[in-house]
Formats: structure tokens, sequence, C-alpha cells
């Protein structure tokens, strides 16, 4: 009651919207009881189905329209259609798609250098953008980058080369 | 055309791809003039959201023009200005009929729980979006709105998705005169909900976040109390002290599946995937509100199981409300705040990118750099 008794006039529009029949319903739904009759709707006319759409077995159908991005295909595609098999109330489902995700992105990359592109990792992931607002920190991540490589080559490296580059560095 | 070119998890580019095409009588083709990246695209940016195809066009907020309409199509024509919702809904189905228009079961064949979302993977129905020349529209008399004489794209762009939402959290948290409302993030959304709890009434709001220039545009913006989590030593009990030792009335979690500041949650969460996102804004929200108090959840998670202490939402009496915006339903009301200037939208925008820049846009977006709070997307075709 304390805060009701405050002044608001420097909030435009301060309680212009305020409702007390404000519930826990009302207003997000208007109430028609429409899915009381079950899917008895006219359904919009069926965009024609032109390529593989999977969809959820917690429905009977192919919604009237779809999205066309990048049908399922490859070994992700695969996974996907076995993803499929299950509901959406299952890890089965959204397990496999996680990872046929990631099958994807390396699907991705065989595309790109099938069709003789290499892909510019440093533009794709905007480190341009680093570049121009955080240079420390983009400098820092490439020195704990080339610290990992560089210990991953030193491990793949035999003990006998190991101790030939420790050699060459110690004696400069 | 030029598009947005999902390449994996913290990958994207700028790629040539065909025109879309008028695929049902019912569809529009819209020529983009501004797109939004959303805070919401990043959790298909990292790689968080199943079913997210490489090679897909991101992008659920955009406005344009329209350029070729379907045989079905009456309310719309060719040079019309347009808003596009970021639902895609049927205006037929029993959901649509009682104003869901997030929840459409004509949209998204992929899912039950969702409807169609532009741009937002297979898992909100494999469209391409709106972060591209040209999108096509599906049920083009049902969302689309025109925008009405003397408002320009800078704040219609923001009508799609970032009013309705933010407003649809306040109004969701069912705001009484004199209520405490807590928001806990502080991005675009989070800063909106702020905003409009005033509309409802609220007798005082906090906004929480970690990033202490979102916390300084929040206080401006919105008017509110501004505080960073990482100056607490625990957020409940900071919220519990200054309500008196009640809790918030109201709780929005206004950031979803991203949320830092508990390792847990970071790790199993954001890391290893092993639920649907961080819910460490829900753990907050729940705790902190006061009993009987309602928690509004607009943040966005993965379709999984998430950590959070539902013993204390049944021990404590709470309300849990939540969807996707249904922004058709939300759109009058607030084109009318919009042309009235109570909300202004495009007072959030911080960058304006030319689309071939998408890349930078979203490292710039994610990694929150050059005090980055809302970044605009202009693609070529807008200087048509």
């Amino acid at each position: 009651m304390e805060e009701q008794a405050k002044d608001y006039s420097h909030i435009n529009g301060w309680g212009i919207d305020a409702d007390p029949k404000n519930d826990p319903t009302y207003p997000m739904k208007h109430r028609t009881n429409e899915e009381h009759k079950g899917y008895s709707w006219e359904r919009p006319p069926q965009q024609p189905i032109t390529m593989e759409v999977l969809h959820s077995i917690e429905r009977p159908n192919v919604t009237a329209v779809y999205g066309t991005a990048m049908p399922p295909s490859g070994l992700s595609g695969m996974i996907r259609r076995f993803a499929f098999k299950h509901s959406e109330n299952s890890y089965l489902h959204w397990l496999p798609l996680l990872v046929a995700d990631r099958v994807n992105v390396v699907e991705g990359l065989i595309e790109d250098v099938a069709e003789g592109k290499v892909p510019n990792i440093f533009s794709e992931k905007g480190y341009s953008a680093d570049w121009d607002h955080n240079r420390s920190g983009l400098a820092v991540r490439a020195a704990v980058g080339a610290a990992v490589v560089g210990a991953v080559v030193l491990m793949c490296a035999g003990e006998k080369n190991r101790k030939r580059w420790f050699n060459q560095l110690m004696d400069r | 055309m030029l598009a947005m070119n999902y390449r994996g998890p913290k990958r994207v580019r700028i790629d040539q791809k065909p025109i879309p095409e008028i695929l049902h009588p019912e569809d529009a083709i819209v020529r983009v003039v501004r797109s939004c990246i959303c805070g919401s695209d990043l959790h298909l940016y990292n790689g968080n959201v199943p079913d997210t195809r490489v090679g897909s066009t991101f992008g659920h907020e955009f406005v344009g023009i329209v350029e070729e309409i379907g045989s079905d199509v009456h309310k719309l024509k060719v040079g019309d200005k347009v808003i596009v919702p970021f639902n895609i809904s049927c205006g037929r189905c029993a959901f649509c009929k009682q104003e869901l228009y997030g929840n459409c079961h004509e949209s998204n064949s992929q899912a039950t729980a969702v409807g169609g979302i532009f741009g937002y993977s297979h898992t909100a129905g494999g469209y391409n979006g709106g972060q591209a020349e040209y999108v096509r529209v599906p049920y083009a008399d049902v969302g689309p709105t025109i925008i009405p004489e003397g408002m320009d794209w800078d704040d219609a762009v923001l009508l799609t998705d970032v009013v309705p939402t933010g407003y649809q959290a306040a109004e969701m948290a069912g705001i009484q005169k004199g209520d405490t409302v807590v928001i806990f993030g502080a991005g675009p959304i989070g800063i909106m909900a702020a905003r409009c709890s005033w509309l409802f009434g609220a007798g005082r709001v906090i906004i929480i976040d970690k990033e202490d220039y979102r916390l300084e545009f929040a206080r401006n913006y919105s008017q509110c109390e501004a505080y960073n989590f990482m100056d607490m030593e625990d957020p409940v009990v900071f919220v519990k002290k200054t309500t008196d030792w009640m809790g918030a009335d109201v709780c929005i979690d206004a950031v979803g599946a991203e949320a830092a500041g508990n390792v847990l949650q970071t790790i199993t969460g954001r890391k290893l995937l092993l639920q649907a996102g961080s819910a460490t804004a829900l753990h907050w929200a729940i705790n902190s509100v006061k009993k009987g108090g309602i928690v509004s959840i607009v943040g966005v998670y993965g379709p999984t199981d998430n950590l959070v202490p539902i013993g204390n939402v049944v021990n404590k009496g709470l309300t849990i409300r939540a969807n996707q915006a249904s922004v058709k339903r939300l759109l009058p009301r607030l084109i009318d705040h919009v042309q009235n200037g109570i909300i202004k939208p495009k007072q959030l925008i911080t960058h304006r990118v030319p689309l071939e820049e998408v890349a930078d846009a979203y490292r710039m977006f994610s990694e929150k750099l050059d005090n980055c709070i809302k970044p605009v997307l202009i693609p070529p075709t807008a200087h048509a």
C-alpha cells in the first residue's frame, strides 16, 4: 500500500495497462474451448510435399505449411530419421538430433572442400569483431591456442624427437 | 540473394542462396529491410538447439516490403511495408483461434510444443529466416501487419519480437499496482520487460544482470533499479533483503539457456549439454519470489530437461506462466504505445551492421563486445 502512494508521474504511461482481472489465465488465452472439439478445424490447403519432411510422431501428419530449409541428407539425415521414430518425450529423439547436428558440421566442411571452397574459419567465427573491439582478448586466445597446439605436437612427437628439440632449444 | 549461412557452432558466414519462391497459395515473399540478431539466436549459434542444420539461415525478427503474393493472399499487396511476427500462425487451428499464435498447430511438423518460427531450426519448423535479402512468409494474411504511416523501420523491426516478448513477460506476471517486480537478465527483452512492468502499475522494478554496461542502459531506459549479481554473495538473499525479507511479488526470467552465475548450471547446461541450457535465472526467480507469487518465463530453453527447484514451486504455492509471445495478439496495443511515445523501441539499437558482416555481428553480440545491446542487420536490398 505504501508503494501505491508513491508518485510515478515521471514514468510515461505508468499504470495504463493495469488490469485487476489479470489472473493466471487471462488475458493470455481467449478461451473458446475450440480444442475440446479435437483435431477438427478446417485445415488450410496442404503445401505440396516435394521433399522429405520429417514429422513428430506426436502428430498424425505434416502441417499445412512447412519449412524447406535443408532437407535431411547424408549420415546426419540417417540419424535424424532415426530420431524422428521416437517421440518428443524421449531422449532417443533429442540426443540423436544433437549428434546429427555435429555430424552435419563435418559434412558441411567436406561439402565446402568438395566445391573447392576453403572455409575461412577466422572470418566465419567473426574474429574481426575481436580485432576491432577486444584485441587483447584475441591475443590471449591466440596464445592459449598456440600453446595447446604446441603441447599436442610435442606429446605426439616421439621421445627421441622431443629430446632433440629440447636440446636444440637449450643450445640457443 | 545474400543470406546468412550457419556452418556449425559459433561459425556463420554470408553466402549466395536462391531467392525464395511462393510454395503455397497463402505465401508472400518479403524483401527484407531490417533484421535483428536476437538473444535467442545465440542458442542456435552456440549449437544448443537440437536439429539446427548446417546451411540454414537464421533470423526471426525482420521487417520488409512485400515483393510477391500467392493466389490466396487478400489482405496484403505488393509494395506493402510489413511487420512480420516471429511466429508463423495459420489463424484457423484451435490454438490460433484462442489467440495462442505462438502455439499454432499448422506450422511446425517437427515438434508439437511450439508453432513455426522463422529461422529457428527444424525444431521450430525448418523455415529459413530473415537474416537474408528475401524471405518466404507463409500465411501472409494472418501474421504480417502493415506498418503504420510515420513509423520508421527501426521501431517496426523491434515490434516483431523484442517489444511483444518484453510486454508479454510483464503481462503474464499478473502485475498489480504497487507490486515489486524483479527481472533477471538485462538483455533487450529484460530491459523491455522492465519498461513494460511500469505500464501495469508496478511499484518497484529491479533488474539483475552481470554486465555493468547493460545495467546502466536499463537504469536509464527502463527507469528501474539495476544491480550486478557479481557484487552479491547470493542474489536470492539480496532480493529477500531488499523486499523486507518477503521476496518479490513477481519474478521474470528474461535470460533462458545462456545464463551465467552458477558453475554447476553452466557446466551441465552450456558446456556439456546435459540439460537444455543453464537454468540459473529460473532457479533464482523461483527462489526469489514471495510465497504465492508469480514467475513469468520468456527466456528460451531447449526441449529437454532442466534442473530447477520444482519442490519450492510447490511449497511456496507459486504460479508459473510462460509462453512464446503471441505477437499478433499484442501488436495493435503495442503499435499504439509506440505511436503515442510510451514505448521507444529503437533506442535499444546500439549497432547497425551490413548483412555482409553477419559473422562479426554475431561475435560482437555473443561476446558482448563494444557495449552491444541490440544489433540490427541491414541487407543491401534495403536501399533498393
